[in-house]
């Protein structure tokens, strides 16, 4: 039975949580969270999760004329298991949150969620009782694509400031790394909770 | 015989199309380095344009918002006086606000607009982080005046 999403979760992952974090970390961690985010950065396996007209351009960004292999993104998962980011291509309907959430918990970390379009970052002109007015209020959003829909050029560039994000990010301790999930279970329970 | 048809033969061949396929040109625009060349009635981001003498096109009539099936355009206006005059209208917009991340794109306001104000041009990378920074102001989207 799926779960109505009813509380509206306004989250943005790019804004610092407040932690007992320890300022400035080690030399070691520092190298090692440059070069996790080297690679990290330069191999985002998207999770395909076309749910809209959205998707046929997002098809389009993987073929040869434009040719999101060159950022290494070319595999396009249908498991959230192997997938690292998630694309929404398209119009999120109320009753697809919940599948929508459910996907982007069984998603390991770390990952990260491209909102592509206008309809899939706030509703775009479904303004109306069917349609989430935004994925955010579902997932954390990283990255907004708008467009309707976005040429696949313009989503190579949402992928490309991803990677900037993804690059920029900074880990302090071991937790941040995010290497393994053990530290932090994330179990089912926890999240409906 | 049998090694020659049944397998280096057909081997030679398949090798045969991909080498015959290595004089087509590459079909790959390398993108963040080369764009490609837009088609002629795209559009993507909004520009508000100046007359030549540097007024403002806009008379802040709100015809666009009127049109705009996303409603994602705001108007306020405001009168102008001869000692402040930003458009050769009586009223001119004191506050243009477009939603970008809501915006489709379908051009209705250029459509509905009588002066001509609003264009979409070409630029595409509108990609951003939050949400707020979405809301483009009349100081993101006015064309800057042309020098003298």
């Amino acid at each position: 039975m799926p779960k109505r999403v009813e509380t509206i979760v306004l989250h943005d992952s790019s804004t610092p949580v407040i932690g007992d974090v320890q300022k400035g970390g080690s030399v070691v961690i520092t190298t090692l969270d440059t070069l996790l985010n080297q690679a990290r950065a330069n191999s985002l396996w998207p999770l395909t999760f076309g749910l809209a007209c959205c998707a046929i351009e997002m098809m389009s960004s993987v073929a040869a004329r434009f040719d999101l292999a060159r950022f290494g993104s070319e595999a396009f998962r249908a498991t959230p298991r192997q997938a690292d980011v998630m694309i929404i291509a398209g119009r999120l309907s109320k009753k697809m949150a919940p599948v929508l959430r459910q996907i982007y918990d069984q998603m390991p970390e770390p990952k990260w969620v491209i909102s592509m379009g206008a309809c899939a970052s706030s509703g775009g002109v479904y303004n109306n009782y069917a349609i989430v007015q935004g994925a955010d209020q579902v997932v954390p959003v990283d990255i907004y694509v708008p467009g309707c829909p976005p040429s696949p050029d313009a989503l190579i560039y949402g992928v490309l400031k991803l990677q900037e994000k993804i690059k920029r990010n900074g880990a302090r301790t071991l937790q941040d790394l995010r290497l393994s999930e053990i530290a932090h279970p994330r179990t089912l329970e926890k999240v409906e909770a | 015989m049998e090694l020659l048809k049944d397998i280096i033969r057909p081997v030679v061949a398949g090798f045969g199309i991909t080498a015959r396929r290595l004089k087509h040109d590459k079909v790959t625009v390398m993108y963040p380095e080369v764009k490609r060349e837009q088609y002629a009635r795209t559009r993507w981001r909004h520009v508000l344009t100046r007359y030549d003498s540097g007024l403002e096109r806009c008379i802040g009539c709100s015809l666009c918002a009127g049109a705009c099936p996303a409603r994602c355009i705001y108007v306020e206006a405001a009168e102008n006086t001869d000692q402040d005059r930003k458009s050769p209208g009586e009223r001119y917009a004191v506050r243009y606000e477009i939603n970008m991340i809501r915006c489709i794109f379908c051009g209705y306001c250029q459509e509905a607009c009588p002066t001509g104000a609003i264009v979409l041009r070409k630029d595409f990378e509108l990609a951003n982080y939050k949400r707020e920074d979405f809301i483009y102001t009349k100081e993101m989207l006015l064309e800057p005046a042309r020098a003298e």
